[in-house]
């Protein structure tokens, strides 16, 4: 990487430090918090749909069962949330090896994988809507006990600093799949994976993998959610706008590259922003996703950081 | 046991969903077998269709049944459209884009009607909602009657269109072959587009004899994206009979499923068969070997 870019993802982070203190309106650190936030499940799917080129229409599976997990052990066990968090990720891992298993064992690709994983997000749905321990459709109110053990603060500026370690960690994970050999099977796999395996790559291996490594970090989301809204039931825990808004990110940002889902999430809350501003009806917000979506798709298939790169690939067939 | 004495009832009433199950998934098995798509707007584009009917009866007084004449062709020109001008030239042809592209528009759809037509949840109220028919062990609505038969005759003209017409011909060429069927002079885009505007055009009568015994918000279409797809996976992905069968199969586990294990717990008897289906049989009952 060039120094240049170095310097200047330095600096973007050093400005992410001390934004707390130069902004002075909480409900702006609110919305950069759940920007962040989003950025960080959005890597979570982009792990999974981007580098491995496996689209799960029901990501969310992973982060519902992250927050029942450290929900149900504060409130029903009195354990704090940063053990929580722990066993949250280890939830998540394990329905990815769970989901993965059952998936790739049988062989499911493509669009079949994609409405598998809608199916257990809806058998966990239903799942948690009809038994005991995660209070049936009443759902888990969270107690309201600040510090730092909890996870929870009455100022918002804690919840931020949370959502940008997350981010920042994710942004690690991303870095080091696109250096890593580990990075480099997934996206054979996600080129061509018969051709893959053919040359020795273990596909459901590092299939399994990535699942896990993607349900890890929806399981910590999980957590972070819980403890930031104080509340979670089966339509939030396993609903579908979840999974959507998850690949949405991903894919507007640029799939299958380190910082797609960060960008795609700071145009997209952006913009849900600058319409609500204006005009306050439900559903114009996500009419505009859509549109969104589909215009990518249509026009920019490598996303928004494809502007940029778009610039470098003459050079590439120049060389080739 | 009190369950058994009202089993009968629950699978006559299975069934009489069933069929409406069955023709929402024609239309879902139809676009995949020739555009070999899934269609992720199909339950979007049937609340579509059901808001259209409503609003066909409630301001111009047309009753369901009726605007049948209007609806369904309607669907089939938005269906040829959508697909001609949108869909198709958007998704360059990758099958992961059309998922993306639909599930873009399912979202544009469903968003679209909350904004225009709120969340409230609308029914009709026509005279003869409360009709019922005495089989002796089981009381049958009027509205479930008609739609169960009228499922089937379109059912049964679906497949002549496909089997007897030249246009059938030309569908059923381009889905096993569309090179083939290029060479010799079918026009690919336009029989894709035709497939997927009959493929609404089947939403558009689901929706017309849904809406007298059901009722209609922007968030309806998810009920029956999940159900679609299972009976198609069920079926197998395009076969026209498995989508019959599997439409009475999932009505039947509904309607029983919700008699033994409650509202509730019952929906999730659709979402595992359908898991189960995936893992062991992804050709499902009537699919052919790939």
């Amino acid at each position: 990487m060039a120094v240049r870019t170095l310097l200047f993802l330095a600096a973007l982070l050093v400005l992410a430090l001390i934004a707390p203190l130069l902004i002075a309106n909480r409900f702006l650190i609110d919305v950069l918090t759940l920007i962040l936030f989003s950025a960080f499940l959005g890597q979570s799917w982009n792990i999974l749909g981007g580098y491995a080129g496996q689209f799960s229409f029901g990501s969310v599976v992973f982060f519902g069962t992250g927050a029942y997990t450290s929900s149900i052990l504060l409130m029903t066990f009195g354990i704090d949330a940063w053990i929580g968090a722990i066993a949250a990720l280890f939830a998540g891992a394990a329905v990815g090896a769970f989901v993965g298993f059952l998936s790739f064992r049988y062989g499911l690709r493509g669009s079949y994988f994609a409405l598998i994983t809608l199916a257990f997000a809806e058998v966990f749905k239903v799942l948690a809507n009809s038994v005991e321990f995660t209070g049936g459709g009443i759902g888990i109110f969270i107690e309201h006990e600040p510090g730092l053990a909890r996870l929870q603060f009455d100022d918002p500026a804690g919840y931020y600093y949370i959502a940008l370690a997350l981010t920042v960690v994710s942004l690690a994970i991303a870095w080091w799949l696109e250096r890593s050999r580990f990075g480099a099977y997934l996206k054979a796999i996600r080129e061509n994976e018969d051709a893959a395996e053919a040359l020795g790559v273990n596909a459901f291996r590092c299939k399994m993998y990535a699942i896990m490594i993607s349900g890890a970090m929806g399981g910590v989301g999980g957590t972070f959610y819980a403890q930031k809204f104080l509340y979670i039931d089966p339509p939030i825990a396993y609903g579908v706008a979840t999974s959507v808004e998850m690949l949405l990110v991903s894919i507007v940002g640029g799939m299958g590259t380190v910082f797609g889902p960060l960008v795609g999430s700071f145009v997209l809350h952006g913009v849900n922003e600058v319409t609500r501003h204006y005009i306050q009806t439900p559903g114009l917000s996500l009419i505009v996703y859509g549109l969104i979506l589909i215009a990518i798709i249509g026009y920019l298939p490598n996303g928004l950081i494809g502007l940029f790169k778009g610039r470098a690939r003459p050079k590439d067939a120049e060389d080739a | 046991m009190l369950s058994m004495t009202m089993m009968p009832a629950a699978i006559v009433n299975g069934l009489m969903f069933g069929a409406i199950y069955a023709l929402v998934a024609l239309g879902l098995t139809l676009i995949y077998g020739v555009l070999h798509i899934i269609n992720f707007a199909h339950g979007a584009l049937l609340m579509l269709a059901l808001y259209a009917t409503f609003y066909l009866f409630s301001l111009a007084g047309i009753d369901p049944y009726v605007s049948l004449l209007i609806v369904v062709p309607g669907s089939f020109f938005f269906g040829y459209a959508l697909y001609r001008w949108g869909i198709g030239k958007l998704a360059h042809g990758r099958d992961q884009n059309i998922l993306l592209i639909t599930l873009g528009l399912a979202i544009v759809f469903e968003n679209g009607a909350l904004f225009l037509f709120s969340a409230d949840q609308q029914t009709i109220d026509v005279p003869y909602a409360y009709e019922s028919l005495d089989l002796g062990f089981v009381f049958l609505a009027l509205p479930k009657v008609i739609s169960f038969f009228a499922s089937l005759t379109i059912c049964l003209l679906l497949w002549l269109l496909m089997a007897k017409t030249d246009m059938g011909k030309a569908i059923r060429a381009v889905a096993k072959e569309r090179q083939g069927a290029r060479l010799v002079g079918i026009n690919v885009e336009h029989v894709f587009a035709l497939s997927y505007g009959i493929g609404i055009a089947c939403l558009g009568a689901a929706g017309c004899l849904l809406l007298p015994s059901f009722y209609v918000d922007p968030s309806t279409g998810n009920i029956f994206v999940i159900i679609a797809f299972t009976i198609v996976v069920l079926g197998g992905m395009g076969s026209f009979v498995g989508a019959l069968v599997g439409g009475f199969i999932i009505g039947i586990t509904e309607s029983v499923g919700g008699l033994y294990l409650g509202e509730s717990l019952g929906q999730i008897g659709i979402s595992l068969i359908f898991i189960l289906i995936l893992l062991f049989r992804p050709t499902g009952l009537f699919g052919s070997k790939v």
